[in-house]
């Protein structure tokens, strides 16, 4: 068992300059981003925390490839024209079986290729967070996706998830109160959680609970007729084509009572008394807190007392920071809590910082996307489509001797280009060379080739920051071919197989 | 002596507790899967005995597939003599023509139930006596969130707390928990094997504390890749996936240094038995797929004495009509290979399936021609050791509770017979206290 101090620290005070060095740097990037490659992590390392945490919380200062509106066609799934509904509803009234269908195939071709620009925006999706010089936001956009889960199933709608996931991107360390207001207005929540239904004569409650359960407060800080009410409060809130629209005849237009507020509430009323409750920066904070920090349970109770004082301070930033993402996870990052020897390596990686970290941090190939993408899948992460509207467990969930096959074998066809049974051989031709990154961890004057033991200690070092000579002479020998020189690239990779199949891979 | 978990105890704990980083739970988990260490499980040996238990002949197994989502018990098990029936449901009764009027077994009440039209395959198993119908299950203050609601189900625990109800099954057939929570040594003579999950994902119902449960999605999958790239890595790998964490960690890195020498050493076992070709077709889905791999384990011999299904997504909130039919014609012809397997292998009267789903829908339909999430809702029941027919009362559709069905029967009656009578062990000590039989089981 790993010899931790006896008390954590639950400290939000920020880290010593001197006490932030190679280790640190690399939880920095790991958590905040997806970890990198060594002389990443050196440059964080010389600038210290503060300049450290500022480079990867300000990223609006760095220059990127925008998400552009029109990157993706948003009229494939456009809905009928008023024209074509009266077409179809007469010919459906008349038994016109040759034109009712006409009318679906026109819809199956349109799924169709609707389903074709899901898989391209979900590869997009994934080179983004491979390529982006800003991982934070795209790390943060993923952890609205997973809070805001909306999936791609139910709704239909490719552009509908692109548009939410621009939202999220816009608006990653923005105002929680304002991600709140727009996921009442977006048309993908909307239509997932079926308030496109909700009209004042047959109220739908699955937003209004969801939003109290999932979104904001938590379990047992609302009572069923909160949800009632703020159902009544979003009759009327739907979408029409790509846009929310506001259908005032639905509308509930009389007096709510929800979480003790009262009046002709509306969404934003709803939202309001939502941001009121002392429940929802406590909810927030551990959200945030369970993605970036730690795999707590949810229920603060059943957490760590160190953790459970962390949150609650956090808790306390971002109330008073009027929801306020920036400074809150500011204040986290530098914290001390976040570099105790208790928090660092021991995160279970998601699909996603498995796959965008490997090939961040090892330079290898990106190959194939949609094999990516699948593969992430078989994890138990298919982006657009969270397996719930509660996203994603995270922590020990993403572990079974299922996803444990899965994650190794990712991780060998990223570096061999070998696939398992069951694929297409693609992306395979590109062969990896891990010279370069093997050079890279050594001094750039020596001109020897270093011993096969040498050069798998290194490995080691760089991919789990960890010493361990026996380990070390174990991947050697595993290694060891008459024919092959120490750092022939056939060894090389053969290392980082074994070395990424270690559980410890697992972790950051 | 009982493996119920008392919620007030300290260490009594979610499931959200156990995925994040329980210092109870992982603790204790065996460090070698049980079916390691036995040989039998090595070799498969299907002519042979091929029970763990001494003296028995065979064990037998429970199959469990789960309908996630929430099946709306009214449109699958229709009581279409009820005029409420048709006047809550204007656009989605379904037609009393269509319906398959089931027999009467000795029983009052067949005669007033019909099965949904998709249900061919059910049908054929209720007139060969291999279907038990239990109707109005549920428990006491449902909650309609699919999460804690399924977590109810999984617990056996209206609080939806605690230890998987067939993880703590299998904690009873090997390590006792006679003095405090980190129980016995594994009796060796007794080592039950993992239960095996069919997916991905480890379902809260399987979670124990001493017994990890296996899960593969496909054989293609569950195996190493890297010795497609070097052959001679295999045996490395290997011994790299050998490592045994301490007896008592409960990090991160010993739970996935467990769940990585579980999943090395399962992996030829498991791929050598599921590739056989099964002795029938199985229909195209991927519940067909999960219960076929079942249905070639078994044949295998492998002693596992439970399995785990699922299918869906139920959650039919609009225009249910289609998906649920679609839904339930791949649960009936599914299972109904299942049989048809089970039984050329000669191995169907070993097994027991059971459906559930973590909640009915509401009786009255919405606007948008779906159903919203209920409470009470059919259980099914197959196998040749079933009492056939249909148990248990239909609940009123003219006194609700608030829109939604009373429950008759609870739930946990149905674990509790399907612990005592047909897995040896005593309903009492996993579930916390006794239930009554329905005896939808016929004894041995």
């Amino acid at each position: 068992m790993p010899i931790q101090p006896a008390r954590p620290s639950s400290s939000l005070a920020p880290i010593r300059d001197e006490d932030f060095r190679f280790s640190q740097a690399r939880h920095l990037l790991l958590r905040a981003g997806f970890g990198g490659t060594e002389d990443q992590i050196n440059l964080l390392a010389e600038w210290g925390p503060e300049r450290a945490v500022d480079h990867m919380l300000n990223f609006g200062e760095i220059p990127s490839e925008p998400d552009r509106p029109d990157a993706f066609d948003h009229d494939i799934m456009h809905p009928l024209s008023d024209q074509d509904q009266r077409a179809l509803r007469q010919a459906r009234q008349s038994r016109n079986e040759a034109v009712v269908e006409q009318f679906q195939k026109r819809r199956m071709t349109a799924q169709r290729a609707d389903r074709a620009q899901m898989r391209e925006i979900q590869g997009w999706w994934l080179t983004r967070m491979i390529q982006t010089p800003k991982p934070l936001e795209e790390k943060l956009t993923l952890f609205w996706h997973g809070h805001f889960a909306t999936g791609y199933r139910t709704i239909e709608d490719s552009y509908h998830m692109y548009a939410q996931n621009r939202m999220f991107r816009a608006n990653a360390l923005g105002n929680f109160g304002t991600l709140l207001g727009n996921i009442i207005r977006d048309p993908a929540m909307l239509r997932y959680l079926n308030n496109n239904q909700n009209r004042k004569s047959d109220p739908n409650e699955n937003l209004a609970r969801e939003i109290m359960e999932l979104f904001s407060l938590g379990e047992g800080n609302y009572s069923e007729n909160d949800i009632k009410n703020g159902a009544r409060a979003l009759t009327g809130y739907t979408y029409n084509d790509d846009d929310f629209s506001f259908e005032m005849n639905r509308h509930d237009q009389t007096i709510k009572r929800i979480l003790g507020v009262s009046g002709n509430l509306d969404g934003e009323g709803f939202v309001n008394a939502i941001l009121r409750s002392r429940a929802c920066p406590a909810f927030i904070a551990t959200k945030l807190y369970r993605f970036f920090v730690a795999d707590v349970p949810m229920d603060i109770k059943e957490m760590p007392p160190a953790s459970r004082q962390f949150i609650a301070k956090l808790a306390d930033q971002l109330a008073r920071a009027n929801y306020e993402l920036k400074p809150v996870v500011r204040k986290m990052l530098l914290s001390r809590h976040f570099y105790d020897a208790s928090v660092m390596k021991n995160k279970i990686k998601s699909p996603a910082e498995l796959v965008v970290g490997s090939v961040r941090s090892l330079s290898t190939p990106t190959r194939n996307m949609r094999v990516l993408v699948e593969a992430m899948t078989q994890m138990g992460q298919s982006l657009f489509a969270p397996p719930s509207v509660k996203g994603w467990d995270g922590g020990r969930a993403w572990i079974s001797t299922a996803t444990m096959f899965t994650r190794q074998n990712t991780l060998v066809y990223l570096l061999t280009g070998r696939l398992p049974a069951g694929f297409n051989p693609i992306g395979m031709a590109q062969s990896f060379d891990a010279r370069p990154l093997v050079r890279s961890l050594n001094n750039p004057a020596r001109t020897d080739t270093p011993s096969r033991a040498h050069i798998a200690s290194d490995l080691l070092r760089a991919v789990l920051d960890t010493r361990d000579e026996a380990l070390a002479k174990k991947i050697a020998d595993a290694t060891e071919h008459e024919k092959r020189d120490a750092d022939d690239p056939r060894t090389l990779t053969e290392m980082l197989t074994l070395i990424t199949a270690l559980p410890q891979y697992q972790l950051c | 002596m009982s493996l119920h978990n008392d919620p007030t105890r300290a260490n009594a704990y979610t499931r959200r507790a156990f995925l994040a980083n329980s210092a109870v739970l992982a603790s204790a988990a065996l460090t070698v899967p049980a079916f390691l260490q036995s040989s039998a499980f090595a070799v498969p040996r299907p002519q042979l005995g091929l029970s763990s238990i001494p003296g028995v002949d065979e064990d037998t197994i429970l199959v469990v597939v789960q309908l996630s989502g929430g099946n709306d018990g009214l449109n699958t098990v229709v009581p279409y003599r009820d005029d409420n029936y048709r006047r809550s449901r204007p656009e989605i009764a379904l037609p009393t023509d269509q319906l398959h009027i089931l027999s009467q077994y000795g029983r009052s009440g067949a005669g007033d139930i019909g099965l949904h039209p998709s249900l061919t395959g059910f049908r054929e198993l209720y007139d060969d006596g291999l279907c038990a119908i239990i109707q109005g299950v549920g428990y006491p203050n449902p909650n309609r969130s699919h999460f804690a609601s399924m977590d109810i189900w999984h617990t056996a625990e209206t609080n939806g707390t605690g230890d998987g109800w067939i993880g703590r099954y299998v904690d009873s057939q090997c390590c006792g928990f006679g003095a405090g929570e980190s129980g016995q040594a594994p009796d060796p003579a007794a080592n039950p094997e993992p239960p095996i999950a069919l997916g991905t994902e480890i379902p809260l119902a399987l979670q124990g504390r001493r017994i990890m449960p296996v899960s593969l999605e496909s054989p293609e999958t569950f195996s190493w890749a890297g010795t497609k790239y070097a052959k001679d890595l295999a045996e490395h790998y290997q011994q790299l996936m050998n490592t045994q964490p301490a007896e008592g960690d409960d990090s991160n890195n010993a739970f996935l240094t467990r769940t990585a020498m579980d999943a090395q050493i399962s992996s030829k076992t498991i791929r050598d038995a599921v590739d056989q070709k099964p002795l029938v077709g199985y229909p195209d889905s991927k519940l067909a797929g999960q219960l076929s791999m079942v249905g070639s384990m078994i044949r295998a011999g492998m002693k596992s004495r439970v399995y785990y299904a699922s299918h869906g997504s139920f959650d039919t909130h609009a225009n249910q009509l289609f998906n649920h039919a679609r839904l339930l014609e791949q649960l009936a012809s599914a299972v109904n290979a299942f049989y048809k397997d089970l039984k050329a292998q000669g191995n169907d009267r070993r097994v027991v399936v059971m459906c559930f789903s973590e909640f009915g829908r509401r009786v009255s339909q919405n606007a948008s021609r779906g159903t919203d999430h209920g409470t009470a809702a059919p259980m099914f029941l197959f196998g040749p050791r079933v009492t056939p027919g249909i148990h248990g009362l239909h609940p009123s559709l003219s006194n609700l509770d608030n829109g939604d069905l009373k429950y008759t029967v609870d739930f946990r009656s149905v674990y509790a017979e399907l612990l005592d009578t047909w897995m040896d062990a005593k309903s009492r000590d996993v579930l916390g206290q006794g239930y009554k039989h329905l005896k939808v089981l016929k004894k041995a």
